[in-house]
């Protein structure tokens, strides 16, 4: 193991931040939907590929600028997001089984892709696709950074939601206790409709930022389940920022192996991490 | 286990034995043999995560380690094939163990946690082997490894091993199902504490489970490896493993010896009448749609509509036949049962606690109690609420280990052990709320504690004994209820039956009395005092003092966890303390 140069390294501790916004912005609305509506959303997968594959598909096709998808996307999803949950509402689901209907949900999602955009790769090109600037000998590719601030400003939005507003307050007293919630006076039905619409919304966001930075193959809808669940659960189920931070912390930790060791060995860390989280921090998630 | 069905399931392994002889195409073999496949993974992820309903998400790593254990020693080394089956299915289940080891003893992991680490080991150990010359990257290819000739071609050996790993599986889940260790992983799915305050070892039998759960897919992988001749890690474990199995456990029903099977046939079938041509794709949606459609509509999955429509026959069947008894038998009560007084002479003490503290983080529950409880007595312990007497129920029974102190039931000390080791020395207790395994129906409850309490009786004993103590406890015509369709008279009165189905020597009645209306509680003390009379000491926590005055021979009163007075129930009373300790100290 020869050591790597500072400008190497700090190269790729850069890009641990970068691929860590991507994480914790999946994260966030997989995470808001676990902790407040008890629902492991798969689909939430599902809906980030969708939107990326829309954004490409917009773009390359029709040649819509991509950053206006995300003034186009969200009120769309969110009201797909509206529509599953007020199906799913009418069944009383545990967890478990909800996972296992959002991955029904995602495999006909993945079966819709291939079928309009085939099992091919694609890569949105845009005029941001290659941008990029250096800043003290860093390279800064444009795209990453914008993931990394939405990342960040939703986070931060959602925190603030939650702890600031009504709104917010009532969908904590929802997940703490819903049936006593109800009794005073908290719509869930309501708010539990909003809430899945804007995790799917925040899904949708994800997707642009996804399609602006990655090739798209349908699939590797599955390979980004593990990695986002270990930052979802090390930040903890419900909380906002929480991950964000975990997901920066896992991408980081993942390029500093990548540097160290080889890329093959980067998934080690990540969920070694996880376990030994999930082991010695009890009560946290 | 019944030996019909026992003979059923070696029987069809035996006449599908013969199939290869029967000239059918080489297709046949290796659809049947795909079949085969699924359907060890399927159920062998059942016996853990289906039994105990600890949700693995790892179950690719086990099956990958077997994979893995065969390539490398038949493809890299060389061992003939063989050899290699014994050695995948004791790399996976070691590796099952190991993890067992560590993970069963944080009590934490459970649900969705669990599921997640189990998936998080598969990535692990998916990139340990990657990057360490087991594999290094390129895969292992099969092709030149020798399979031993079980049928007239190669396909048909590959078939032939599939059947006997399929049939061993199938016959090793019902033999679990129907034994004492299943009905032990059953009583953890529906509530852990409550089974390991029962008797059950739950530690050790989740490890068993996990390291028979391991073995078998560690076999399926070994199998599988000489099938497809061609080994990588992307394709060992990716997330197809760990869902197919969650899918078609679920969709068969996963409380059941064989859903994990018929779940597998359907998804295997249904994924391979659309995997043709154009279709595929349409396929695959369908797949997912059936699946969103079944959790929705049918959550307990294909074999849990059987059980459950078998389940009302049997409730309907009950119903008449009471109502064709009810004659005979004006009331519904239990034939009281009646056995002459054993009041102990010699005051012998049969629970010492000494000194006994329980703190939960600096606030201290129990603080420094020290008491006797005689053979033959009722003890009532009272106490305003918050003044530690749950918490010494609590215990007592081994539910929480205590700080500091000791307890020594009938000489012997069991401080620090497992809740089991409680209920096998002797201890039963109940619960405020009562907490019934919810799965399970009123005769099976109880005789699950006849199974793992003090006794250690075998299932069909434990279903005779229970059924008595059923009738005591008045529950006879409900006895294939399940728990929810109990109202709470009825639950407490289960708490109740089930406490007495592990003859204890030790009674812990927590609060047994609340809720009930004042005829219900008449009921309940004339009970309390027909158990006393069978000679069973009795630790008697309650508020009705109508009922501790009528039923207790001394009585013991806590205070902010601390023991203020004993002695005889009107003398303690009186007592300063206690009158300060309800009421409040009068300012003169």
């Amino acid at each position: 193991m020869t050591l790597p140069s500072l400008n190497l390294l700090s190269q790729s501790i850069l890009s641990g931040f970068f691929i860590g916004g991507m994480y914790g912005l999946i994260g966030l609305g997989l995470g808001l939907s676990w902790g407040l509506l008890r629902q492991i959303n798969l689909a939430h997968f599902g809906f980030v590929f969708l939107s990326a594959y829309i954004s490409y598909h917009l773009a390359t096709v029709w040649g819509v600028d991509p950053l206006l998808m995300l003034l186009v996307l969200p009120p769309i999803f969110f009201g797909i997001g509206m529509t599953m949950q007020w199906v799913l509402s009418r069944f009383h689901i545990s967890p478990f089984n909800s996972l296992l209907v959002t991955f029904g949900i995602t495999v006909m999602i993945e079966s819709l892709i291939q079928y309009i955009w085939t099992a091919d790769f694609r890569k949105l090109q845009s005029s941001y696709g290659e941008e990029k600037f250096k800043v003290v000998g860093l390279f800064v590719p444009v795209p990453e950074l914008l993931t990394l601030l939405l990342a960040i400003f939703f986070a931060f939005a959602f925190w603030a939601a939650m702890r600031f507003t009504d709104l917010g307050k009532a969908m904590r007293a929802m997940a703490e206790d819903g049936p006593i919630a109800a009794a005073f006076g908290i719509n869930q039905r309501l708010l539990s409709l909003l809430l899945s619409g804007a995790c799917v919304a925040l899904a949708s966001v994800a997707g642009v930022c996804f399609a602006l930075t990655f090739t798209l193959t349908p699939t590797q809808i599955f390979s980004w389940v593990g990695v986002v669940f270990a930052a979802v659960m090390l930040g903890g189920l419900g909380s906002a920022i929480g991950p964000l931070v975990a997901g920066i912390i896992i991408g980081v930790s993942e390029a500093i192996a990548m540097v160290l060791f080889s890329p093959s060995w980067a998934p080690i860390v990540s969920f070694s991490l996880l376990i030994l989280m999930l082991l010695f921090r009890p009560g946290k998630a | 286990m019944n030996p019909k069905i026992a003979f059923g399931i070696l029987g069809t392994g035996v006449v599908l034995a013969f199939l290869p002889w029967l000239g059918a195409p080489t297709f046949y073999e290796s659809f049947l043999y795909l079949l085969f496949h699924w359907v060890i993974l399927a159920v062998s992820w059942n016996i853990l995560s289906g039994y105990t309903g600890y949700f693995s998400f790892g179950h690719g790593a086990f099956f990958g380690a077997g994979i893995y254990a065969t390539a490398y020693l038949a493809g890299s080394i060389g061992w003939p094939f063989l050899a290699t089956i014994p050695a995948a299915i004791l790399v996976a289940a070691v590796l099952g163990l190991a993890l067992g080891a560590v993970v069963f003893r944080v009590a934490s992991v459970r649900g969705e946690l669990f599921a997640l680490l189990t998936l998080a080991v598969t990535f692990v150990l998916a990139t340990i082997i990657l990057n360490t010359p087991i594999d290094g990257g390129p895969g292992i290819y099969l092709i030149g490894v020798d399979i031993p000739r079980l049928g007239p071609s190669q396909s048909s050996s590959i078939y032939m091993l599939g059947l006997i790993a399929c049939t061993s599986a199938i016959f090793v889940s019902y033999w679990i199902y129907a034994s004492k260790f299943g009905t032990g992983l059953f009583a953890i799915h529906d509530d852990e504490d409550v089974a390991e305050v029962m008797g059950v070892p739950t530690y050790r039998f989740k490890l068993y489970a996990l390291a028979i759960s391991c073995g078998l897919a560690g076999l399926a992988g070994g199998i599988h490896a000489v099938f497809i001749s061609y080994v990588t890690v992307s394709e060992t474990f990716s997330i197809t493993v760990p869902l197919s199995v969650v899918l078609m456990s679920i969709l068969g029903g996963s409380r059941h010896w064989i859903g994990p099977a018929v779940g597998a046939v359907l998804i295997t079938c249904l994924l391979y009448f659309f995997t043709s041509g154009d279709t595929a794709v349409l396929g695959r949606a369908a797949v997912g749609f059936v699946l969103v459609v079944v959790i929705l509509f049918m959550p307990a999955g294909v074999l849990g509509l059987v059980s459950g429509w078998r389940h009302n026959q049997r409730i309907r069947a009950a119903a008449e036949k009471i109502a064709d008894t009810s004659s005979s038998h004006a009331a519904e009560s239990a034939p009281v049962v009646h056995l002459p007084a054993r009041r102990q002479a010699a005051r012998e003490p049969l629970l010492q606690v000494r000194g006994l503290s329980k703190a939960f983080s600096g606030v201290k529950a129990l603080n420094d109690v020290t008491l006797d409880v005689y053979k033959g007595e009722i003890l009532g312990l009272i106490g305003p609420n918050g003044s530690g007497k749950s918490t010494f129920i609590n215990v007592v029974s081994g539910h929480y280990k205590p700080t500091a102190g000791e307890i020594l039931f009938e000489g012997q000390s069991l401080a620090g052990q497992g809740a089991h080791r409680f209920a096998r020395a002797g201890i039963a207790r109940t619960y405020q709320i009562p907490r019934p395994f919810s799965h399970m129906t009123v005769l099976e409850n109880v005789a699950m504690v006849g199974m793992f309490g003090g006794q250690g009786m075998g299932r069909a004993e434990a279903l005779r004994e229970a059924q008595t103590f059923i009738e005591f406890a008045g529950l006879a015509h409900r006895a294939h209820a399940l728990p929810d369709d109990l109202n709470l008279h009825q639950r407490k009165f289960l708490e109740l039956a089930r406490a007495l189905a592990a003859r204890p020597k030790l009674l812990l009645l927590d609060e047994v009395l609340s809720g009930l209306t004042p005829s219900e509680i008449n009921e309940a003390i004339e009970m309390i005092q027909r158990i006393r009379d069978r000679g069973t000491t009795i630790v008697f926590v309650e508020h009705v003092m109508r009922a501790v005055m009528a039923l207790t021979d001394r009585i013991v009163v806590l205070n902010h966890g601390a023991l203020i007075a004993q002695g005889d129930a009107v003398a303690v009373m009186n007592e300063e303390a206690v009158k300060a300790a309800y009421l409040g100290k009068a300012h003169a």
